[in-house]
C-alpha cells in the first residue's frame, strides 16, 4: 500500500515537530565543566529524515492494526496459524527440537570459549525470562524488582561459599529455596495490591535490596562486593578455565531444559490454570473458589525460585559479585525478554532472550544503543503486537472447543 | 533547635519539589488511571534543557538571574512538548487496552528517554550554572534557610496556587474535573476527552519541568538518571496523599520531604532512599487510599 497524499503531509509535520523536540539534545552538546559548546547541525538532518520515514511506516502500521480488528484473515493471523502448526504438528516440531538440541550439545566444540561464555549469559537470561514469565506472563503480576531474587541467590552462594566453604552443588538448591522464600515474604504484604501499585512496590523492593547490599558492610561487604567465590566443581577434579566454562555451559543447557519442562508442566497444571484465571479476571477468579493468596504467593515463589537458582550459577561463573550487577536495568532487561517473547509463551521467551542478549554482543555497533532499543521495543510491542513474537499456545484450546461446538451444534 | 530548623527548611524545600512532580502523577492517574512511569524523565528533560540553555548562554558571556528565567521558560516549553508527544505516541494508541499494556509501554518510554539523553548528551554529571542570586535581606536567617531554598518555596507555592485556580475556575479545568469523574459521561456532554488528557499531560510536564529547573540550580549538578529516583519519590508522595487527589499530592510531598530530611539528619543518610520506599510500602499496605483519598470500591 502506497502512502497517500495526506499521510505524507502528516509525516512532514511530524518530522518538523521532532526536529524541534530533539533540537537541544541532538544539536547542542554543552560541557559546563570545561565551558565548551559543540554544535552538531548535521544531526538535525538525520532526525528529520528518520522521523519522516518512521512516521509513514507508523501511519500504515496503525491503520493496519485498526483494519485487523475489523477483518478476519490477515498476515499476522497466518503467522499465528503457522506457529500453531509448528507447535502442534509432531512431524514439524520434533525435528526442530532435535536439531536445536544437537546444536546446543555441539556448541562448545564448534566455537571458542568467548562465544561459549556469551552463550552461558544468554542461557541465564532464558531461565530468568522463564521464571519471570511465571509471575508476569502467567499470573499477570508485574514485577519490576525481579532481579532482587537473582541477587539473593547470588549472595546466598557467595556468603555460603566464602564464609562457610559450602560447595556449589549443595548451594544450588539452597539458592533457589532462599529465593523462593524471599518471593513469598515479599509477596505477603502486597497480596491485596492491584496491578500498577504492585509494580511500583516491587520496584521499591528491588531498589531496597540493592541499597541494603550496598550499605551493609559487615555482611555483604558493601559496594566492594564479594570476591574469590568458588567455581562449580565435579568430584574434586581440577579444571582449567575453558573446561569450567564448558562445564557451566552444559549445566545451563540442562537447567534451561529443566526450566522449560517444568514451566510447561506447571502451565497446564491446576495451579497454572489458576494463574491464568487470576491474570484474566481477579474477581471472577476468586468467585470461582480459587484461593487468591495461595495462587499469587505460589506465582511469586516459583518465579523467584528460578531467579535464585540462576543467581547461584551467576556467582559461581563470575567468582565475583557486587551490587552493581543487580540494578533496575537488569530487571527491565528480563522484563523486555518476557514482553518481546510474548507473555506466557515459553518458546517465545527463549527466542527473545537469545535475540536480546546475543544481538548486542555480536553487533558491537548497536551495543551502545541497546537500552534505547529495549525501551522502544517495549513500547512498540505493546502497541502493535501485545501478544509477543510467539503468541501463547493456550489459544489453541479455545479455538478447538469452538470448532467442536460448531460441529455439534 | 537550630539544627532542627535547618532540617525543617531543607525538608520543606525537598518536599515542595516532590509535590510539584507528584501533581503530574496524580492528575494523570486521576483521569486515565495510568501511572505515567516516564514522568520522572520529563522532569529530567526539563532540568537538562535548562542546563543546556543556561550553559550555552553563560559560555557565550551572558550572566545574571535573567538567564535562569529564560532557561526556565525554554525548559517548560520543551517539557510540555515532550509530555504531549509522550502521550500521543505511547499512551493514546493503547486506550482501552488491558491495564498492564500502557504501564509496560510507560516503562519502555522511561528507559528510552533516559538513554536518549545519555547517548545524545553525556553519561556524566554536569555542573548546573549557579544562577539563583544571593538575597541580602535573608542574611539574618542565612544559617537556617538559603536564598535558593526561599526561591524554591516561593516558586512552587505560586505554581500550586496557579494550578488550583486553573482547575477550579477555568473552562478546561472544569472539563478536567468532569473527565476525572466520568470519562464516558464527559464525552457525551461534548467534552473533547482526548484534548483534556493532552492538556493534563502538558500541565503535569510544566510542573515537573519547574521542579527540574529548581532542583538543578539548587543541587548544582544533574545527569540523565536523576528522573528515576525523583520519579519514584514523587510517586510515593502522590500515593501517600491519596492518588488522584490534588491537595493530597502536595501534602504527601511535604510529609515525605520532611520525614526524609529528619530521618537523614537524626538517624542515617545511607538508608535515606530505603526510608522513602518503606513509607510507600507501609502506606500501600495499611491505607492504600492515602492520607486524603477516599477508598474506592472496585466495581464488578
Amino acid at each position: 500500500m502506497l502512502p497517500g497524499h495526506r499521510s505524507i503531509k502528516t509525516a512532514l509535520r511530524t518530522a518538523l515537530w521532532f526536529m524541534f523536540l530533539t533540537l537541544p539534545f541532538m544539536v547542542v552538546r554543552v560541557n559546563t565543566l570545561k565551558g565548551e559548546v559543540e554544535w552538531r547541525w548535521q544531526n538535525m538532518l538525520w532526525v528529520g529524515l528518520a522521523v519522516f520515514l518512521l512516521a509513514i511506516v507508523w501511519d500504515i502500521a496503525l491503520s493496519n492494526r485498526h483494519k485487523r480488528s475489523d477483518r478476519k484473515p490477515s498476515a499476522s493471523q497466518t503467522l499465528s496459524r503457522l506457529s500453531q502448526r509448528v507447535f502442534h504438528d509432531k512431524t514439524v516440531y520434533l525435528p526442530i527440537i532435535a536439531g536445536v538440541f544437537c546444536l546446543a550439545l555441539l556448541f562448545p566444540w564448534l566455537f571458542n570459549t568467548y562465544q561459549v561464555n556469551i552463550m552461558v549469559l544468554a542461557l541465564m537470561f532464558v531461565v530468568l525470562g522463564l521464571g519471570l514469565n511465571i509471575t508476569v506472563g502467567l499470573a499477570g503480576l508485574l514485577d519490576l524488582g525481579y532481579i532482587a531474587f537473582f541477587a539473593v541467590g547470588a549472595y546466598t552462594y557467595a556468603l555460603l561459599n566464602t564464609k562457610f566453604g559450602v560447595g556449589f552443588w549443595f548451594s544450588l538448591p539452597i539458592g533457589g529455596i532462599v529465593g523462593a522464600t524471599f518471593g513469598i515474604l515479599l509477596g505477603f504484604p502486597i497480596l491485596r495490591l492491584r496491578g500498577d501499585y504492585l509494580a511500583i512496590v516491587t520496584l521499591g523492593f528491588g531498589s531496597i535490596a540493592k541499597i541494603v547490599f550496598e550499605n551493609w558492610e559487615e555482611v555483604f561487604n558493601g559496594a566492594k562486593g564479594i570476591a574469590g567465590i568458588g567455581r562449580p566443581g565435579l568430584f574434586n577434579i581440577e579444571m582449567s578455565l575453558e573446561a569450567t566454562t564448558t562445564y557451566i555451559y552444559y549445566l545451563m543447557v540442562a537447567l534451561v531444559m529443566f526450566a522449560a519442562f517444568m514451566t510447561n508442566r506447571l502451565k497446564e497444571s491446576r495451579i497454572g490454570r489458576a494463574w491464568l484465571a487470576l491474570r484474566e479476571d481477579e474477581i471472577a477468579c476468586v468467585t470461582m473458589g480459587i484461593d487468591m493468596a495461595r495462587t499469587k504467593l505460589s506465582a511469586y515463589a516459583f518465579g523467584a525460585f528460578w531467579a535464585g537458582l540462576v543467581g547461584v550459577i551467576f556467582a559461581a561463573r563470575n567468582t565475583y559479585i557486587n551490587p552493581n550487577s543487580f540494578t533496575f536495568m537488569e530487571s527491565a532487561l528480563v522484563l523486555s525478554v518476557v514482553v518481546l517473547g510474548g507473555m506466557g509463551s515459553i518458546v517465545g521467551v527463549m527466542i527473545a532472550a537469545m535475540v536480546l542478549i546475543l544481538l548486542p554482543e555480536y553487533l558491537r555497533a548497536v551495543a551502545e544503543y541497546r537500552m534505547l532499543v529495549f525501551g522502544a521495543v517495549m513500547v512498540l510491542m505493546m502497541i502493535f503486537r501485545p501478544q509477543g513474537l510467539v503468541s501463547n499456545v493456550h489459544r489453541y484450546y479455545r479455538k478447538h472447543s469452538e470448532t467442536d461446538a460448531a460441529q455439534k451444534g | 533547635m537550630e539544627y532542627f530548623l535547618q532540617l525543617f527548611s531543607s525538608g520543606l524545600t525537598r518536599g515542595s519539589i516532590y509535590a510539584l512532580i507528584a501533581l503530574g502523577y496524580t492528575m494523570v492517574y486521576g483521569i486515565i488511571q495510568l501511572i505515567n512511569f516516564a514522568h520522572g524523565e520529563i522532569y529530567m528533560i526539563g532540568a537538562f534543557v535548562a542546563l543546556i540553555v543556561s550553559g550555552v548562554l553563560t559560555i557565550y558571556g551572558f550572566s545574571g538571574a535573567s538567564i535562569l528565567v529564560f532557561a526556565a521558560v525554554v525548559a517548560v516549553i520543551y517539557a510540555a512538548a515532550y509530555g504531549y508527544t509522550l502521550e500521543r505516541i505511547a499512551y493514546r494508541p493503547l486506550r482501552g487496552a488491558p491495564r498492564l499494556s500502557p504501564l509496560i509501554s510507560a516503562i519502555g518510554m522511561s528507559i528510552f528517554l533516559q538513554n536518549y539523553v545519555l547517548l545524545a548528551q553525556t553519561p556524566d554529571f554536569l555542573p548546573f550554572p549557579a544562577l539563583i542570586p544571593e538575597f541580602e535581606f535573608i542574611e539574618p536567617l542565612a544559617h537556617i534557610i538559603g536564598s535558593a531554598e526561599l526561591v524554591i518555596l516561593t516558586v512552587s507555592t505560586i505554581s500550586m496556587i496557579a494550578l488550583t485556580a486553573l482547575i477550579k475556575y477555568s473552562r478546561i479545568g472544569k472539563a478536567m474535573r468532569a473527565t476525572q469523574q466520568d470519562m464516558h459521561m464527559a464525552r457525551l456532554v461534548g467534552i473533547d476527552v482526548d484534548r483534556v488528557i493532552s492538556v493534563t499531560f502538558v500541565i503535569g510536564s510544566v510542573l515537573a519541568a519547574i521542579g527540574g529547573v529548581l532542583v538543578g540550580s539548587y543541587i548544582g549538578q544533574i545527569n540523565f538518571y536523576i528522573g528515576f529516583m525523583a520519579g519514584i519519590k514523587a510517586f510515593t508522595a502522590a500515593v501517600l496523599g491519596g492518588i488522584g487527589n490534588i491537595p493530597g499530592a502536595v501534602l504527601g510531598g511535604l510529609v515525605l520531604g520532611l520525614s526524609e530530611a529528619f530521618a537523614a539528619g537524626y538517624i542515617s543518610s545511607a538508608y535515606e532512599d530505603v526510608f522513602a520506599f518503606g513509607v510507600l510500602v507501609l502506606i500501600l499496605i495499611l491505607r492504600p487510599a492515602g492520607l486524603l483519598g477516599r477508598a474506592v470500591k472496585q466495581k464488578v
